[in-house]
């Protein structure tokens, strides 16, 4: 195989892990500050994938003009989860709450099984097969398009974090939650923001990835298992864990496609796992567990 | 301004507060002393709204705040500097003091406000922006300080504000919380130093297992044979 073929497919691996990235990254936000794990995350994005499709095979509306719409939606979705069925579990034992987000997800499968039937949906856009031509190496526009908006929303909420005074109200949160209480924040209402921030994080991801990916209800649980591993290779509550964890999982897989075959991904992504439980069991950027 | 009326407040079946009525005047330093488990630090948080009572009556002003979330208590003026100092270690001190500020009634005040924190501490100023876990305990405590005036209480509960500091800072802890007073801010102080808080305050209560077993002015308690023996070590 010529070289550059490596090439293609690593850029290729790279701007899809982006898009994992940011999905993982919803994940991260939503543990990372409400301390409840989304065992729905998955379903959730297959919502927002299956939102982009009708759009787009009714109204025609590009999913990367929709993105922002699409988050919002998902946004609001996952703010109102947050205020009436998930702060009432907070104080509640674990396996409580995961009882609750299960019983989310496989309510979402089987209604957007019920809903869309199990055969797969897809988007083709105008731009579908155009590519850019960079010397020897040839990009996808869709992948590229996608990369660039998960990097655009990626950025965005990094200086929501950094600059905005509710992002700061959030990580204050996370940080002592006492200490929140103390100073009069109102902690319910910054967590239903956060979780509805991972919500739109997830939002924004389905609508992207389905220029790249075709849909069907079940791709929902495999994302949820994507989405840890990612997070988990990535670092627990590391936000540039989560994108880098995502970037790492898409090259794993397009090289794991390109040398065996693509139905071998998964497998490929798992041992990157298991690696970095072996060797850095707190992730790539996550820090040493005490 | 603030009365506590048959408080009583458990953590299971563990009851810490057990019938605590107080009053604290506008104006006013009220001490609140009492032995480790004594129920202090319960009794402050159930005023603040971070816990709720299971039976008695908190007014402001008149007004019942029983049972109402921390964050509309804080709003309504009363703030708090609480115990371990509950600072948020990887925010900078400016973020910090931001945090106090995200209140309703202290928002638009925000600048202000903190020029008069920095004048107030003015290490605070040169440790903008440093991570609030990387300060030394002292500062930390101004931080605390700091962070709640950000929210222009009318009333701050202190819960051991003194403790694991060296004996000079403590000393310019107190003199900070009378300047406060002077200044017109109510101030509820628990202490671990007794003679010196009793005879900061105006009013002084003895709280003993959930329960407040004496109470007076500060020189009728510095006086009182009972607390001389128990706190004051005479
Ligand atoms: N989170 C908690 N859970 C259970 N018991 C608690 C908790 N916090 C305090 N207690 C108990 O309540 C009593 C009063 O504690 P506290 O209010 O902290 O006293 P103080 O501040 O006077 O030292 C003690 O017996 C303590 O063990
Ligand atoms: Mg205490």
């Amino acid at each position: 195989m010529p070289a550059e073929i490596y090439l293609n497919v690593a850029i290729s691996g790279l701007l899809t892990g982006l898009v994992y990235g940011l999905m993982a990254l919803g994940l991260s936000v939503i543990f990372g500050v409400v301390r409840v794990v989304n065992f729905a995350h998955g379903e959730m994005m297959t919502v927002a994938m299956y939102v982009a499709v009708v759009l787009f095979a009714q109204l025609g509306l590009d999913p990367l003009l929709m993105m922002l719409p699409i988050a919002a939606l998902l946004f609001a979705v996952g703010y109102a989860m947050q205020m009436a069925l998930i702060n009432p579990f907070i104080a509640r034992p674990e396996h409580s709450q995961f009882m609750l987000m299960v019983a989310v997800a496989i309510i979402l499968v089987n209604g957007l099984l019920i809903v869309f039937g199990p055969d797969a949906q897809t988007v083709q856009t105008s731009y579908a097969f155009d590519s850019f031509a960079v010397g020897p190496v040839i990009v996808d526009a869709t992948k590229l398009y996608a990369g660039l908006a998960a990097i655009l929303v990626a950025a965005a909420l990094f200086a929501f974090f950094q600059f905005a005074p509710l992002g700061k109200a959030i990580r204050a949160c996370a940080d002592n939650y006492t200490g929140a209480l103390v100073v009069g924040l109102d902690v319910k209402r910054l967590y239903a923001l956060s979780f509805g921030l991972g919500a739109a994080c997830v939002g924004a991801a389905g609508a992207i990835i389905v220029l790249i990916v075709d849909v069907t209800p079940p791709l929902g649980p495999a994302y949820t298992l994507l989405a840890f591993i990612i997070v988990i290779t990535g670092g627990l509550g590391s936000m540039p864990g989560a994108l880098l964890g995502g970037i790492l999982i898409g090259l794993t897989e397009a090289m794991a496609g390109l040398f065996f075959t693509p139905s071998a991904k998964s497998m490929f992504a798992f041992a990157i796992l298991v690696l970095v439980l072996l060797f850095r069991p707190q992730g790539i950027m996550g820090k040493r567990l005490t | 301004m603030l009365t506590v009326e048959n408080l009583e407040v458990s953590y299971g079946d563990v009851r810490a507060v057990d019938g605590v009525s107080l009053e604290v005047a506008e104006g006013a330093i009220v001490a609140i002393v009492g032995a480790n488990g004594a129920g202090k630090t319960t009794l402050i948080r159930t005023i603040a709204g971070m816990l709720r009572p299971a039976r008695g009556r908190i007014t402001l002003r008149g007004a019942d705040i029983t049972g109402l979330p921390s964050h509309r208590v804080c709003n309504l003026g009363v703030g708090q500097v609480a115990e371990g100092r509950q600072v948020f270690p990887s925010l900078t001190v400016l973020e910090n003091l931001e945090m106090g500020a995200m209140l309703p009634r202290a928002r638009n005040d925000q600048a202000r406000n903190l020029d008069r924190v920095f004048m107030l501490f003015p290490k605070l100023a040169e440790r903008a922006g440093q991570a609030a876990g990387t300060l030394s305990g002292g500062e930390q405590q101004m931080l605390a300080i700091g962070r709640c005036l950000m929210g222009k209480p009318d009333l701050v509960m202190f819960d051991e504000p003194s403790l694991g500091l060296a004996p000079t800072i403590v000393q310019a802890m107190l003199q900070t919380i009378r300047d406060l007073n002077r200044e017109g801010l109510t101030c509820v102080l628990v202490e671990q130093n007794v003679a010196v808080s009793l005879k900061l305050a105006s009013r002084a209560y003895v709280l003993e297992n959930g329960r407040v077993t004496l109470s007076g002015t500060g020189e009728e308690l510095l006086a009182d044979d009972r607390v001389r023996q128990a706190y004051l070590g005479m």
